[in-house]
């Protein structure tokens, strides 16, 4: 079986080019994929249509876009489409013999016993809306920040609080932040070749590694330094070390745990905000609905950010999802293979890697009529072009392996926007279309600088 | 009775078993904990609920709920 009846995507750089590392010559589409991932996957939906494909050193990926065929990729069960296998650029960071993920039944289990679970979203929410406080809580009258930093190191502190626990967060500052963005950051994908090359950006990602770890280690000594403490004031770290885990296994399943939640949402929090900054009539609908959404009431109360954040706020929301599907902070989800998959009238054999791309298919024009455009208005009745689009407005993915935590990371956008815009107005400090990703990595973070300045509202009345 | 009937549907094979939508519709939904999943308890609901099920539909954290409008 071939998969030759599938069309492959033309090749704009040559592979035994004078500027195409040693290590990846010869490795097909690997080299552009690179330094412009977004160009080679909008071409192969140009020139190949809903199904096509492109090679990365001795595999082939074959890439889908479009309902039909995303709905199979999705609806494809784990025995078949396996996740773990084809990512191989993550291994190194969690550490030989973490898991990337769990299965969908594990997913779920852990949804019904852990973190994520409804039921224990107020008190994520309480505990992001203190985050934010204590934050925001030395930026003066204003001042400048810049995003990714900014966001960065919030969503550090957000996620260990709510996945790992207060006790744990508190022993945490910005370094944490600093050396965990090395690791993300060292996901090129040269991994494809050898996830273990000898290469600048894989040392620069085990040295980050390795001072997490010690990190971890410090904090675990101290623990057990101090002997056992009431469960109510015990985290995740003490149940790990109760059932005798080693720092460097620990650190593996908190880098594993944090890894979906951080730079996704720290990527989305900045466009977001670029996004409102480069549309000042959305950001003065969305502060106007902040600002009568808090308003207190007659008898002098209003919602508590930590409430309201759980219910809706339909102008935020729409900017949300707005900038998610412009900027999904996953351009690429791919599969191995596992055995022949039927997909569109093609039998793609076991071994091959299928993938899906978020950025490609978000943006396709019949389902999302000036899809480069940012327009909010496309999530309002009757338009709703999220649920008219199942399969193709694919931010968080879909099926299954849907993004397990996207309620918490809505929760979580609701309750920044809400604290820093109602407290702060924002202006860029540079040029609207400087603000860029840094596509060069698998996992994508926003090219510095991207700093915006701040200066504190003043309120009549108050 | 309400003269445009609709009909809730849910995609069992998507469901991850979140159960938000109890929370906003707990008369039309209902939770299968042997297979984990949706059951959706009054596929015609009244008029009256139509809020609440379009709430449960727009929030569901998997998107597997869905609302097919009748005749």
């Amino acid at each position: 079986m071939t998969l030759d009846a599938i069309p492959e995507v033309s090749t704009v750089l040559d592979d035994q080019g004078a500027d195409v590392p040693a290590i990846i010559k010869g490795t097909g589409h690997l080299p552009e994929m690179r330094v412009d991932p977004i160009g080679l996957f909008h071409r192969v939906r140009e020139e190949c249509g809903d199904i096509g494909r492109f090679r990365l050193a001795d595999k082939d990926v074959v890439l889908v876009t479009g309902s039909d065929a995303n709905e199979a990729f999705f609806r494809a069960p784990e025995h078949v489409l396996d996740q773990a296998a084809a990512y191989p650029f993550m291994t190194p960071i969690f550490g030989k013999g973490v898991v990337f993920d769990a299965s969908p039944e594990e997913r779920q289990q852990m949804l019904k016993n852990q973190a994520l679970r409804g039921d224990m979203m107020r008190g994520h929410a309480q505990t992001i809306e203190a985050e934010i406080r204590r934050m925001v809580a030395g930026w003066g009258d204003e001042g400048e920040i810049d995003l990714l930093d900014f966001f960065a190191e919030l969503t550090i502190y957000t996620t260990s609080a709510c996945l790992i626990g207060k006790p744990f967060r508190d022993q945490l500052d910005g370094s944490f932040a600093e050396i965990y963005h090395r690791l993300e950051h060292g996901t090129d994908a040269i991994a494809y070749v050898d996830p273990y090359a000898d290469i600048e950006n894989f040392r620069v990602r085990d040295e980050a590694r390795e001072q997490l770890v010690a990190k971890v280690q410090a904090i675990l000594d101290a623990r057990i330094a101090r002997g056992e403490v009431p469960k109510e004031e015990r985290d995740l770290l003490d149940v790990l070390i109760a059932v005798g885990m080693d720092a460097d296994y620990i650190t593996g399943i908190f880098i594993s745990m944090m890894f979906a939640g951080h730079h996704t949402s720290s990527g989305t929090a900045s466009w977001a905000m670029i996004e409102l900054l480069r549309h000042p009539d959305v950001m003065a609908d969305v502060v106007a609905e902040l600002d009568a959404l808090y308003s207190p009431d007659a008898d002098g109360t209003a919602p508590e950010v930590s409430f309201q954040a759980l219910r809706s706020i339909p102008v935020l929301e729409s900017a949300l999802k707005e900038t998610l599907r412009l900027h999904p902070p996953l351009i690429i989800l791919m599969r191995l293979v596992q055995e022949d998959f039927e997909l569109l009238d093609h039998t793609i054999p076991a071994g091959t890697v299928i993938a899906a791309s978020p950025r490609v298919s978000n943006r396709i024009e019949d389902d999302f009529p000036k899809g480069e455009e940012f327009d909010p208005g496309r999530y309002v009745d009757p338009r709703q072009e999220d649920l008219q689009n199942r399969w193709t407005w694919i931010p968080f993915g879909a099926g299954k392996h849907r993004c397990v935590g996207n309620a918490f990371a809505m929760m979580q956008m609701k309750a920044i926007f809400s604290v820093i815009l109602r407290d702060f107005e924002f202006e860029a400090v540079q040029p609207l279309d400087s603000y860029q990703d840094d596509f060069t990595k698998m996992v994508i973070q926003l090219a510095q600088p991207a700093k915006v300045r701040y200066r504190r509202r003043t309120r009549g009345g108050e | 009775m309400s003269e445009v009937a609709f009909k809730v549907v849910a995609d069992t094979g998507i469901c991850q078993g979140h159960q938000l939508c109890q929370g906003e519709a707990p008369d039309v939904f209902g939770f299968d904990d042997a297979a984990d999943v949706v059951v959706v308890l009054d596929e015609h609901p009244d008029e009256s609920l139509r809020k609440d099920v379009t709430t449960a539909v727009k929030y569901c954290p998997a998107f597997a709920l869905s609302i097919e409008e009748e005749d």
